[in-house]
């Protein structure tokens, strides 16, 4: 085994990193979302034609400047506000959660795949590969679930462990390369995406994986059999978000109960202290990536067979990248994790809702999404514009006019 | 403190800013909506991946239902715009529960989406672009009662492209390549290897045409629509091949095309959808013609018709004899095509359009 890393006194900047991450503070996170959405406040604002033609007169008269500001922002993130939690428009209790619903929707596979990256992260890897084994998941459920045809309950299970393995030997080749060669894993992992989209591409293309007579690139539907239950009727919601929150279960006993959680955080922590303390590095890398792997595998199976029901060369979206910042925000704790998941599933769900209703761009969201990573990772930005006091040693304070 | 000043010069360099840009007239106090007299009608759009900036087929339906809007026919139009394959279910309920009078939605990937939303509220109505439903056993259309389907013959039209090219080529070899092989791709280059053939018939030459085997129905593709680097590629390797034509079925990045016939010089490029020579100014001197699908017009003219209380679910298919696809004016090249080239054009159009002339394609409706 060539698992030992050359000795290094300094902790690494991916230790550090982790360090920076698991131990930030929840105010942090908070305010970094709260001057996300500020800002995207300021585009939606700042783009809304009404606003620039009221602009326009403002020494005239400028109450109509004001008003139209109000109006759009205010309109933006309450048609946001009423298209991911509740519509107050709607008649019945029931209709009124269902935005709420759409939100679990577009969660759940953002929690599964937030999972495989936090998984790594804990263990010192950065998982940039969850896009790609969120596509081996779904690729493998979908061949499961509309080749076979199955008893309803054992068809599931069948796919949806399909899904988990695809992901898992997806994740787990990295893990195994980056232990048994020293391969930088985000450099495999990106590549590993690449391989995995060209390969469903192809697969798409070849008559297994086609409808019978239809030159498409789109899968057959699965089976009704394996279509995940949804409970709610009118919406989209189905127990693929009960699979995803049972492995962030599994994935907090993991690693705050388990030996082998124990080994993957001492190896995040310090690979030479845990190679020290007896424990295989490589095997950790192996098995923490196959495990992670395999959670972005069960997201996307249960986004195919609870959501989309085929297969298409974009199945995976932008999953597995919002995967990465749903892991980051989340503090790569699986709680938090979760509670990342949801907020980035209710901006998913509100965006589709602002954009058809107060026709503001839909990429307004993907910008306050990208602000939220960019505070994150700049904790003393966020600081000094809330003017935080700093726990370190190291004040920064005086240099941005505050006091410590 | 210096940050201080520097908040104050930028306060103030943006205070000048506004006072310069601020100072026009306000509209009237109050005004009365809707005194035109026209009717309500909102016209509504869920685009595909691509959004409706993409200078491709989201683009061009979309401009269908701006000019329905501009001729007075609808009050309204709304767009959608999705960013993945999860946004397209949303985004047509969206619509759904918003005051559409008609959701038209573009492209096959929204097919799923549309027909569960059309069953779902059968008194809404939809039109799709460029997809056709079909039964899953026997391969046979299908309609449903509240969704019309705007389908194109672009094999008529790419045949023209493909005999004026075949005639104009000087090496003796033309070329096409594609961005997915996806049936609404591949039928612009079967209709081009037909022309080309068909120009081989009749005067007894050897056109070839790189890129495409029709027989075998395959041949050069990006893999998406996406990737300009490989689309330059294949284009620069097709001109090094000898190919002095290029007609590229790729949206966006066939603009490579372009680029590289612009690099070689002496090449040129039959551009697809829309008049390239309108939508890529840049490249004027190198568009021989351009394979035109009037998506714009289909749109414009379902959602009028929808507007107009006349919404039938008849499929509209676009052929050169109701000018659904056509071929571009030559522009530049005007004077470079020869006179009776391009009467020999004219005629076969003629021919197709009275039936005469078969032009068949795989993918065809």
């Amino acid at each position: 085994m060539t698992e030992q890393p050359p000795a290094q006194a300094e902790p690494t900047v991916g230790q550090r990193f982790v360090k920076e991450l698991t131990t930030g503070n929840t105010a942090l996170t908070f305010l970094s979302i709260v001057l996300a959405l500020l800002i995207g406040a300021v585009l939606i604002v700042v783009s809304d034609p009404a606003v620039q033609e009221a602009g326009g007169y403002f020494f005239s008269r400028p109450v109509d400047l004001i008003a139209a500001i109000w109006e759009s922002a205010s309109s933006a993130y309450g048609a946001m506000f009423s298209g991911s939690v509740i519509n107050f428009d709607a008649y019945t209790v029931g209709d009124a959660l269902l935005p709420f619903g759409k939100t679990l929707t577009f969660a759940t596979p953002l929690i599964g795949a937030g999972l495989a990256v936090a998984l790594a992260f804990r263990a010192g890897l950065l998982n940039i590969g969850a896009q790609g084994q969120i596509i081996m998941g779904a690729t493998c459920a979908g061949y499961v679930g509309f080749t076979y045809e199955m008893p309803a309950f054992f068809h599931v299970i069948v796919a949806i462990a399909a899904g988990f393995l695809g992901g898992a030997v997806w994740g787990g080749i990295a893990g195994f390369i980056k232990a048994r060669t020293g391969a930088h894993e985000v450099i495999v992992t990106i590549m590993l995406n690449h391989i995995a989209r060209l390969l469903l591409a192809y697969l798409l293309t070849i008559e297994l994986f086609s409808r019978p007579g239809e030159a498409l690139p789109r899968s057959p539907v699965v089976f009704e059999s394996v279509q995940l239950w949804r409970p709610v009727a009118g919406s989209t919601v189905h127990i693929g978000l009960l699979f995803v929150l049972l492995a962030a279960g599994y994935s907090w006993w993991l690693l705050s109960r388990s030996t082998m959680g124990f080994r993957f955080r001492a190896v995040g922590h310090n690979p030479n202290a845990a190679t020290t303390a007896g424990i295989s590095v490589g095997r950790s890398y192996t098995a923490v990536m196959f495990i992670g792997g395999g959670m972005a595998g069960l997201a996307g199976a249960a986004h195919l067979l609870g959501t989309e029901h085929y297969l298409t060369d974009g199945i995976a979206g932008q999953l597995g990248f919002d995967a990465i910042t749903v892991a980051l925000l989340g503090r790569s704790s699986p709680v938090g994790t979760v509670a990342a998941g949801l907020l980035f599933g209710a901006l998913r769900a509100g965006a589709t809702t602002m954009a058809a209703q107060t026709q503001t761009p839909i990429d307004i969201v993907l910008v306050v999404q990208s602000l939220i990573v960019l505070f994150i990772a700049a904790p003393p930005l966020v600081r000094a514009v809330f003017r935080l006091k700093v726990r370190s040693t190291r004040a920064i304070a005086p240099e941005v006019g505050g006091r410590v | 403190m210096r940050r201080t000043n520097v908040m104050r010069v930028v306060a103030s360099v943006l205070a000048v800013g506004l006072a310069v840009s601020a100072c026009g007239e306000p509209p009237p106090e109050e005004q009365d909506a809707g005194g035109e007299g026209g009717k309500e009608f909102v016209g509504c759009m869920v685009t595909d991946q691509g959004g409706p900036d993409d200078k491709s087929f989201n683009e061009t339906s979309y401009k269908g239902l701006q000019d329905a809007e501009k001729d007075g026919a609808i009050s309204e139009v709304k767009i959608a715009e999705s960013n993945a394959d999860s946004d397209y279910k949303p985004n047509v309920e969206e619509m759904v529960a918003g005051d559409c009078g008609m959701i038209v939605t573009v492209g096959f990937l929204l097919a799923e989406a549309t027909q569960a939303a059309a069953e779902a509220n059968p008194e809404e109505k939809f039109a799709i672009v460029d997809f056709l439903y079909t039964d899953p056993d026997t391969f046979e259309p299908v309609e449903i009662d509240n969704v019309k389907p705007l389908v194109f013959n672009t094999h008529e039209a790419a045949f023209l492209a493909g005999y004026l090219a075949a005639g104009q080529s000087e090496t003796g070899k033309v070329a096409t390549w594609g961005g997915l092989k996806i049936p609404t791709v591949t039928i612009f280059m079967d209709g081009f290897a037909d022309g080309v053939a068909h120009y081989n018939k009749e005067k007894d030459k050897d056109v070839e045409v790189l890129g495409w085997d029709k027989k075998s129905q395959d041949g050069q593709f990006v893999g998406d629509f996406s990737n300009s680097n490989k689309a330059k590629q294949i284009s620069d390797n097709l001109l090094s091949a000898g190919a002095d034509i290029i007609m590229p079925v790729a949206g966006p990045i066939g603009e490579q095309a372009a680029v590289a016939a612009k690099d070689a010089g002496d090449a040129s490029v039959i551009w697809v959808d829309t008049d390239g020579y309108e939508s890529l100014t840049k490249y004027q001197d190198v568009i021989l013609t351009s394979v035109e699908k009037g998506m714009d017009v289909a749109v414009q003219e379902a959602t009028t018709a929808a507007a107009e209380d006349s919404f039938s679910n008849e499929p509209f298919v676009g052929t050169l004899e109701n000018e659904g696809v056509s071929i571009s004016p030559y522009h530049d090249f005007e004077d470079k095509v020869d006179d009776g080239l391009k009467q020999e054009v004219e005629d076969l159009k003629q021919q197709i359009i009275d039936g005469e002339l078969k032009v068949e394609s795989d993918a065809a409706f």
